[in-house]
């Protein structure tokens, strides 16, 4: 009962999240801080994991394929697969769960529990709208960007792995890469990753909207957030990838 | 004027206001008392719109505000300031933008325009220069009167302030309570105080409601509640024994 009582606070929310900004200045300014912080600052943890794993998946793919009728060039390939399918997509929208979808929570929580949310509500401004719109959008419009930087960058992980430890000729590496290719499998990593965004800004936001208490209750609607998102994000890939590669 | 007719609100069954009825009148300080959970807060939220009331209506000099939905009660609110416990200053932005907000927000006024009320109201509460200084950079004290500033920023004909002096030391609370009082007879606002501060009763109390157990059980100015008789007023007002020996 209660859950049902919570999915239907969560489409009320986002009923009230989704109308016109009160002033498109204002929109675009919040739009833009959002972009940074949700996205600018991201590149570095996604650009840091993307990297090694990307030359972790190489280097297992190599120690796997150890067989003289299986052509090396297959660990490109597969090493390209996992990156643009699954790791970039799915996995960096997880650890974004974890990094974006806390601070999301805490954040417009904090402002809950300190009646900012009161304040811009008997101002007269829509408080939804003002603080949840622009970090969906941010994160929709961003995180695909980020997705496309963790393919490439693991991508390059994985060619300088398999450089370093001589496991695979890197001709071999590249010709996997380029063996094939289909644009859909991009198209496919970029419609999961929106799907991602706009789960993990709209229930973190719904989380921290929805907090009543005091610090504690903040930490703990993070926490639910990052489990929520999390949780979403697996179900919704497994739908996902259902429609779209069967 | 501001007039409250017959609320009753309730929470999970549980009662916590019931038939209130009382006005605060234009021009003067108009206190809420009572003791801690007797309901004085959730008679300020119902009166800005915070909470619906379960019955009754708020009326704002003749225009009923409870009854109307969110989007016909904007422009109410744009008449209205409000000062909250905590200040409910906006962290991430600096004082000058915090009081800004409200004029970007509302008003087609060029930055230079805007900047100049920003700075006007700041000298109103004697904070000036305070403007590139954020939130947590702010004393107590300061917090509450850049918040009174905020609050008045779009000249509101109503004032709202949910337990001014709280957490603030004797001196301070003091001129938080004169700040209050002078824009009140200065702007002509009608202004509500939610407090339990007994300083600020004797002081600046013009019209005084108290609130016991949901209802409204006294009113008066702070005068006549030196020398009322009615007991639960008198319990809660004189409960200490600087406060007997003033009476």
């Amino acid at each position: 009962m209660g859950f049902m009582r919570e999915i239907g606070e969560y489409v009320i929310l986002m009923g009230e999240t989704f109308k016109r900004p009160d002033k498109g200045k204002v929109f675009r300014r919040q739009l833009l801080i959002d972009f940074q912080a949700l996205g600018v600052d991201s590149v570095g943890i996604v650009v840091f994991i993307s990297l090694f794993v990307g030359g972790i998946i190489a280097m297992q793919m190599a120690y796997n394929i150890d067989n003289p009728l299986v052509p090396l060039y297959l660990v490109g390939y597969t090493t390209k697969q996992m990156m643009v399918l699954e790791i970039s997509p799915t996995i960096m929208s997880l650890i974004l769960a974890g990094k974006v979808g806390s601070s999301i929570a805490s954040e417009i929580g904090t402002m809950r529990v300190t009646e900012q949310i009161d304040a811009l509500k008997v101002m007269g401004i829509n408080p939804a709208n003002y603080l949840i719109l622009p970090k969906i959008t941010a994160a929709m419009i961003f995180f695909p960007v980020l997705v496309i930087f963790s393919i490439s960058v693991g991508l390059a992980g994985g060619l300088i792995a398999v450089f370093i430890t001589g496991s695979v000729t890197t001709t071999d590496f590249i010709d996997g890469l380029q063996a094939w290719w289909q644009p859909f499998d991009i198209f496919y990593a970029l419609i999961k990753t929106v799907v991602f965004a706009f789960i993990i800004a709209s229930v973190s936001g719904f989380r921290g909207y929805t907090v009543t208490g005091g610090s504690v209750a903040v930490g703990r609607a993070s926490t639910r957030a990052v489990v929520a998102s999390s949780i979403l994000i697996i179900v919704f890939d497994l739908i996902l990838t259902q429609m779209l590669l069967t | 004027m501001i007039e409250v007719k017959n609320i009753s609100k309730s929470f999970s069954g549980q009662m916590v206001l019931s038939d209130v009825t009382t006005s605060f009148e234009k021009g003067k300080t108009n206190l809420i008392i009572g003791q801690s959970g007797s309901g004085k807060t959730v008679l300020m939220k119902c009166c800005i719109g915070l909470f619906d009331v379960d019955e009754g209506e708020v009326v704002f000099d003749g225009r009923c505000f409870s009854g109307l939905k969110e989007k016909q009660k904007k422009n109410t609110r744009k008449e209205m300031g409000v000062l909250f416990q905590g200040g409910a200053l906006f962290d991430s932005y600096t004082v000058e933008e915090n009081i800004m907000f409200p004029l970007n927000m509302f008003t087609k006024q060029s930055y230079e325009e805007k900047l100049q009320r920003v700075n006007d109201v700041l000298s109103h509460v004697q904070l000036t220069n305070a403007n590139p200084k954020f939130p947590a950079e702010l004393s107590g004290g300061m917090i509450k009167r850049v918040a009174i500033a905020r609050a008045i920023a779009m000249n509101p004909q109503y004032l709202f302030c949910d337990e001014p002096n709280s957490g603030l030391d004797p001196k301070t609370a003091e001129v938080i309570d004169e700040l209050i009082s002078e824009l009140t007879h200065k702007f002509n606002m009608t202004t509500v105080i939610n407090t339990h501060d007994m300083n600020s009763v004797l002081q600046i109390g013009q019209r005084i409601a108290f609130i016991n157990k949901g209802k409204l059980w006294w009113e008066g100015d702070n005068k006549e509640i030196l020398k009322t008789d009615n007991k639960e007023l008198n319990d809660f007002v004189f409960s200490t024994e600087l406060t007997r020996r003033i009476k």
